[in-house]
């Protein structure tokens, strides 16, 4: 492999890289702004200035390819004097936001004016002013005065949107950042504009204002919008989340998420309305009662079905652990045939970018988790015409609302002998539910789901539930979960009481007399993998943060 | 541990006590006859110079709005996290105000650290030290008790501009 020098360090390179890529592959940031791994270069904003040996004058290293004995010191006196200088300049019309800019503490310029510039201003007059709060799009808000020209945002729109919206208009230093005539930035990605947007100019409306980064806690999960299950950061300030930004992973989003996942995907948890303790039907109306008394209340109802007239429903917007000791419940306790899971697609959801038709999270890895009708068993269609026609007379269901899903259910449940349900919060069917029992949501339990391209990946709780304590369960905290007593206000925020679906059967289980060992996700994670085939050998710690990729003869499941 | 030596022993004179008792009623009949230093609290209120950190409040503009922009800043540097700021955005110029802003009166060590970090000399250090709670909600100090019009601060105002 051919090699260059940077500072004094050899270093290996591929042909066709860039400096900048080169060094960035071995630890070394060449400070940058317009320069994106995954956007063209455009080579504008000038702060990648390095010195090369050889070279007349200095030479930005984002579009300079690297050749082999090239000699590049990034920080020479000349490199040092022209950062600072490029730091100025784009300086001079920023204005002074910082206390009221959403980006602050996340900002590339806020960072780079202190490690990179003289850290004083000379500039006395006055600035240029423009407009500081344009709606670009339904999502992003663009504030023109402190955009610092580095055409990021629309080279996304051109080049991985695909959909091109941004241009510049006017020119020097009352260059302006425009939408074309008559467009709006409203491509589905739009939001992504907003993490790679290296000032504040472009912020996320749904989350404007509504918290400041070092307050809030962050937590490396995936989106559950759909089959893709792009890693995320779930952001939590005082047990609420605030918002979702995308997380780095080639194999399955980039650096992207589209805006209908990072938008729509976790306000239920925050909800008014989640089921927030076991609810039993009495006198018609749904009443909380405790986890014990629900639990013996359930298996007394429950051994009064036959096995034939119980079915059970599964669900592909819960974790392979829940789908799986769902499925050894439905059968190794009832010995049930009965059991598939709904599938949710929408034509008009994917797009050939990173959204797919199938706009549930976890549809491989329910199947793969065994909740699939056994030999002579019922499907989810042969399910509901056994509703019809009587035969089954008791519906179990986890974390799903097939009335929502099929409006000819109402009546058929009203019909059934019993119904319990496991739901985060108050649906269509809990309202028709003898028995409720309250799920943790993604956001609340660790677990795995697998995507469309078969990577198996973690979800890790974010928000704590009454049975979730922060520090003793590792979960990420904020400078302000780590202090306060109980009578600080953050601290008093709301838990609910809801576990995750496997530790409700669990429950159950042993009310009616089966006991199952697991005492946290990963034991049962750990079943998982020496019983199914697809998960063999795979661990939590294997999974990781990125996930890992399932090899294909094991996911060739017959689609329904 | 070193044995302990007396260096001299009390000479006759000190031993007497009479003389150093004598002393002593001098110095009282002295200090009696100087202005007084005391007051008589709280017919009397002391009233602090401006350099005096008494209770953290907000400014209050001549409009009746807070100046603070909830940048959170003096939250993040409250040493005992006393202070609690949630933004909202809103339509006059500034676009950021505090919806909520809360200081635990039972957290505040009166460092004034709120006041030097805040960029909009939104939060000063008053001259408010009567400060007594019965209870711990009566000690959150929410807008209503922190907001102080801006021409009572003016004199503290005055002292941050001459001496921060
Ligand atoms: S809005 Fe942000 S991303 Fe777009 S050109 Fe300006 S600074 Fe760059
Ligand atoms: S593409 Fe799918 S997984 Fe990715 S952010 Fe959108 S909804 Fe979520
Ligand atoms: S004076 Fe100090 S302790 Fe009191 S609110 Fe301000 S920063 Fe916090
Ligand atoms: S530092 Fe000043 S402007 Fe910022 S939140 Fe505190 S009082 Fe308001």
């Amino acid at each position: 492999m051919p090699k260059l020098i940077i500072d004094g360090q050899e270093i290996e390179f591929q042909q066709g890289q860039t400096v900048i890529q080169a060094a960035l592959k071995h630890g070394i940031d060449i400070p940058h702004f317009c320069w994106h791994p995954k956007l063209s270069v455009s080579g504008n904003c000038r702060v990648c200035l390095v010195e090369i040996e050889k070279m007349p004058k200095l030479v930005i290293a984002c579009s300079t390819l690297a050749s082999e004995g090239m000699i590049v010191h990034t920080q020479s006196e000349k490199t040092l004097a022209a950062r600072n200088a490029v730091m100025e300049f784009i300086l001079i019309n920023h204005p002074l936001d910082c206390p009221i800019c959403d980006e602050a503490g996340e900002c590339k310029l806020q960072d780079y004016a202190y490690q990179h510039s003289p850290g004083e201003s000379r500039f006395v007059e006055e600035k240029q002013h423009k407009d500081k709060r344009v709606p670009v799009g339904p999502f992003v808000m663009l504030d023109v005065e402190r955009c610092i020209m580095c055409s990021r945002c629309i080279r996304f729109c051109d080049e991985i949107a695909k959909d091109p919206e941004l241009t510049f208009t006017k020119r020097g230093d009352r260059v302006t950042l425009a939408t074309y005539p008559g467009r709006e930035m409203d491509n589905p990605y739009s939001l992504n504009t907003t993490d790679i947007c290296p000032v504040g100019a472009l912020t996320n409306r749904d989350f404007r204002f509504h918290a400041r980064v070092w307050d809030m806690s962050s937590t490396k999960s995936i989106c559950t919008g759909c089959a893709r299950g792009c890693n995320t950061e779930v952001w939590v300030r005082n047990n609420e989340i605030m918002r979702l930004t995308p997380r780095y992973n080639e194999e399955v989003n980039s650096y992207w998420m589209c805006d209908s996942g990072r938008l729509n995907t976790w306000k239920f948890v925050n909800a008014e309305d989640r089921v927030n303790s076991p609810q039993l039907r009495r006198d018609g109306l749904l009443v909380k009662v405790g986890w014990d008394e629900a639990f013996s209340a359930a298996a007394s109802e429950i051994k009064l079905i036959g096995k034939e007239e119980i079915a059970f429903i599964g669900s592909a917007f819960a974790t392979n652990e829940d789908n799986y000791v769902f499925a050894k419940f439905a059968k190794s306790v009832f010995g049930s045939k009965h059991l598939d899971f709904i599938r949710y697609t929408d034509p008009s959801f994917g797009d050939d970018i990173l959204r797919r038709n199938d706009i549930t999270p976890n549809s491989l890895g329910a199947e793969l988790s065994g909740v699939a009708p056994s030999k002579s068993g019922k499907n989810i269609y042969e399910i509901i015409e056994g509703i019809k026609t009587g035969k089954i007379k008791a519906l179990f269901v986890m974390e799903d609302d097939p009335v929502a899903a099929y409006s000819e259910l109402e009546s058929l449940f009203s019909k059934l002998d019993l119904l319990i349900v496991h739901a985060t919060n108050y649906n269509k069917t809990t309202q028709l539910a003898d028995i409720v029992f309250p799920a943790a949501t993604f956001a609340e339990k660790n677990g795995t789901m697998v995507n469309f391209k078969r990577v198996i990946q973690r979800l890790r709780p974010a928000t704590s539930t009454i049975e979730l304590d922060r520090s003793l369960n590792g979960m990420s905290m904020s400078r302000l979960d780590k202090f306060g007593t109980k009578f600080d206000k953050w601290a008093q925020s709301t838990k609910r009481d809801a576990r995750p679906s496997w530790k409700i059967l669990t429950g159950l289980a042993a009310a009616l007399g089966t006991k199952y060992k697991y005492q946290i996700a990963e034991d049962v994670f750990e079943e998982l993998a020496s019983a199914v085939d697809a998960f063999r050998g795979i661990n939590y710690d294997d999974i990781g943060e990125i996930g890992i990729k399932i090899k294909k003869e094991f996911t060739a499941v017959e689609k329904v | 541990m070193a044995e302990r030596i007396r260096k001299e022993d009390l000479n006759f004179l000190e031993r007497l006590y009479i003389p150093e008792i004598v002393k002593g009623l001098a110095l009282t009949l002295k200090v009696m006859f100087k202005p007084k230093f005391t007051m008589e609290y709280p017919e009397v209120k002391f009233i602090p110079p401006s350099s005096y950190r008494g209770r953290p409040v907000l400014v209050m503009e001549e409009d009746g709005t807070e100046r603070c922009v909830a940048c959170g800043l003096c939250s993040r540097v409250c040493p005992p996290l006393a202070i609690q700021v949630q933004a909202a955005e809103t339509e006059s110029e500034k676009e950021r105000y505090p919806e909520k802003f809360e200081i635990n009166m039972i957290r505040c060590i009166f460092c004034g650290f709120c006041e030097e970090v805040c960029p909009e000399e939104a939060i000063v250090m008053s001259k408010d030290y009567e400060l007594a709670f019965t209870n711990r909600e009566d000690a959150l100090y929410g807008k209503e008790k922190l907001l102080v019009p801006v021409h009572q601060l003016q004199d503290r105002i005055d002292f941050l501009r001459n001496y921060k």
